[in-house]
């Protein structure tokens, strides 16, 4: 019984990291028409970045939350003017094969300068230790995860489906062409809109440092699970991104309950009955297929 | 006579391969140009995007790998059992994966990949798990194998098999009718075919022909590692076919050439050994960004000026 509760907890910090990475994703591919295979590369560079902060200039993990993020974010969108503007209207195949060449480069540039080994990121003072509840003590930092992952989630969605900025950025997403012709200016929302997607990997980076090694590969099967994710979710939608990262971590962890080996492959079997029964996703409409 | 004289240049070029290079370097070129072949049988002709074909190209490896050494069989067994498995795979990967479109599918047939590449991982009593399967043998009665030379020739007829198939299937009936839904599905639709299962015909024929591949390169290593169904190297036959021309069949031969022989040209090197991705990488954004015609089609136009000039 205390074991499944562990695991239940378990599954939702994992969960918590592939709703932020999947609502990244959502938010880029909704204004760009593009899926960013370089996601888990931000990530791993959103880690390093608040890595680097303490390391070199001793600032601490509360900072980096903030720094990291919007410094990915500046990166990104300098990338998006430079190079990625010169992707558009071209098929989302392109979009898809620059940012895989942008992982392998991303990713083994920072293993030539660190090498493979893992570099630990101290767990902030203030959430460290452990807290009880019930029958079970659980570490208190990553119940924060959790809560810090909700609340974002639910702050995304609300600016997605409740502001105005939203409303452009979706319908951008439905018909690029008729937003335009109704005098919203589309193309200034692209490059923000695509920072804005890099700095949630970047956060999703900074918080995973205190939990896992800051290492050159820690996106890269991450970025994979995400897809599955986004597929079981439905493409473009903020709700189905959550959920279904949620759904995602809880199932896993608790069939590695059952058997240890049936955790890497409860996301996949999910995205192959999803496929069957729903292919749209559990919240995406056919029509953006 | 230029009918003849394309493919006899070609067969000459693959018969003094192995001594200009060296016999390994040139039997992954002509497996890893298989591989990109079967990638561009379903981008270049079904306009469908496999991120996902290193599920094929491994999983025909190891089971060629297991049949040569635990059955004993010999190597065109071992290469056909490999590519069977592959196109029997593909049959319940392909059916879930074609239900989504364009970069859906591209994810979806990613996913399953990596799926196979956990249970290739977990299945430590079969695979070897992280030290793969080693020592494959290759046997044929009354020949000798080991050398890589002698095993150059002997695999060059099942490679060359799997070059004059991927030709017949895109020039046949079927083919066209391929072609014709990559160009407008709903059309052919209207006109009574059976679009999802032209399309998973497709998509089986082509990943047994990335497991013959697969087979072969696992012979030829006389060995199957995990990297085999790694997604890195889905994305690298995706570069070759791109690199090549996407369309032009050919063209994945020479982008596997070329791209080879430069991870080839990196190992060597003492900086880049253990991050190649550094130049490959790179590589695969400027052909993205500057190139995306491919070598192949620039190769055709430049030598059709220069029978121009010529006449």
């Amino acid at each position: 019984m205390d074991y499944l509760a562990i695991q239940l907890f378990n599954g939702l910090v994992n969960g918590s990291f592939y709703a932020l990475l999947s609502l990244g994703l959502a938010v880029i591919f909704g204004m760009m028409r593009i899926v960013n295979f370089a996601h888990g590369a931000f990530y791993m560079l959103g880690a390093f970045v608040a890595y680097l902060l303490l390391q070199q200039l001793g600032i601490g993990f509360w900072p980096a939350l903030v720094i990291a993020p919007l410094a990915i974010a500046l990166a990104g969108m300098l990338l998006e003017r430079s190079l990625l503007r010169r992707l558009t209207g071209l098929d989302p195949l392109y979009g898809f094969l620059f940012t895989f060449g942008l992982t392998l480069v991303l990713q083994d540039a920072m293993r030539l300068r660190f090498g493979l080994q893992g570099q630990p990121y101290t767990t902030p003072a203030e959430l460290a230790g452990s807290v009880t509840l019930g029958a079970i003590s659980y570490p208190v930092y990553r119940l924060f995860v959790v809560a810090f992952c909700l609340v974002a989630s639910v702050a995304v969605w609300y600016v997605i489906e409740r502001t105005r900025l939203g409303m452009v950025v979706r319908a951008a997403t439905e018909r690029a062409d008729l937003t335009r012709a109704l005098g919203v200016n589309v193309d200034r929302w692209i490059t923000p809109m695509f920072g804005f997607g890099l700095g949630l990997a970047a956060l999703a980076g900074v918080l995973a440092a205190p939990m896992r090694n800051v290492s050159p590969l820690m996106g890269s099967e991450l970025i994979i699970l995400t897809f599955a994710v986004v597929v079981i979710g439905g493409m473009g939608s903020i709700a189905g991104a959550v959920v279904a990262g949620f759904l995602v971590g809880v199932l896993s962890s608790v069939g590695a309950i059952f058997d240890p080996a049936v955790e890497g492959i409860v996301a996949f079997a999910l995205m192959a009955a999803v496929l069957l029964v729903r292919p749209a996703g559990l919240f995406g409409s056919l029509d953006t297929r | 006579m230029r009918r003849f004289a394309v493919p006899a240049i070609g067969v000459v070029i693959a018969l003094v391969l192995p001594r200009v290079l060296y016999p390994v370097l040139a039997l992954n070129i002509l497996a890893w140009g298989l591989f990109a072949m079967s990638v561009d049988l379903l981008l270049g002709f079904g306009g469908l995007l496999s991120f996902g074909h290193a599920a094929y190209w491994g999983v025909a490896g190891y089971v060629a790998g297991l049949v040569a050494r635990d059955a004993g069989a010999a190597y065109p067994i071992a290469a056909l059992a490999g590519a069977l498995a592959s196109a029997a795979l593909a049959v319940p990967l392909g059916y879930l994966s074609l239900r989504r479109k364009g970069i859906y599918f591209a994810m979806v047939t990613l996913a399953f990949a990596q799926m196979l590449y956990y249970i290739a991982n977990e299945a430590r009593g079969i695979t070897g798990g992280e030290n793969g399967l080693q020592g494959i043998p290759r046997v044929f009665p009354g020949l000798s194998l080991g050398p890589s030379m002698s095993f150059y020739y002997a695999a060059l007829p099942l490679i060359l098999i799997g070059y004059l198939a991927a030709y017949r299937i895109v020039r046949s009936p079927f083919g066209h009718v391929l072609v014709a839904i990559r160009d407008n599905e709903a059309r052919a639709q209207a006109l009574g075919y059976d679009t999802l299962r032209y399309k998973l015909i497709a998509f089986v024929l082509s990943a047994g022909l990335a497991g013959l591949a697969g087979s072969v390169y696992a012979l030829g290593q006389r060995f199957a590692s995990l990297e085999l169904l790694h997604w890195s190297t889905s994305g690298e036959v995706v570069l070759m076919t791109v690199l090549g021309g996407v369309g032009t069949l050919w063209g994945g031969v020479l982008g596997a050439a070329v791209f080879v022989m430069l991870r080839d040209f990196l190992s060597t090197s003492d900086l880049l050994r253990d991050a190649p991705g550094v130049v490959t990488g790179a590589v695969f954004i400027v052909i993205v960004l500057g190139l995306r015609r491919g070598l192949w089609p620039t190769m055709e136009s430049f030598a059709s000026r220069l029978r121009r000039l010529r006449a």
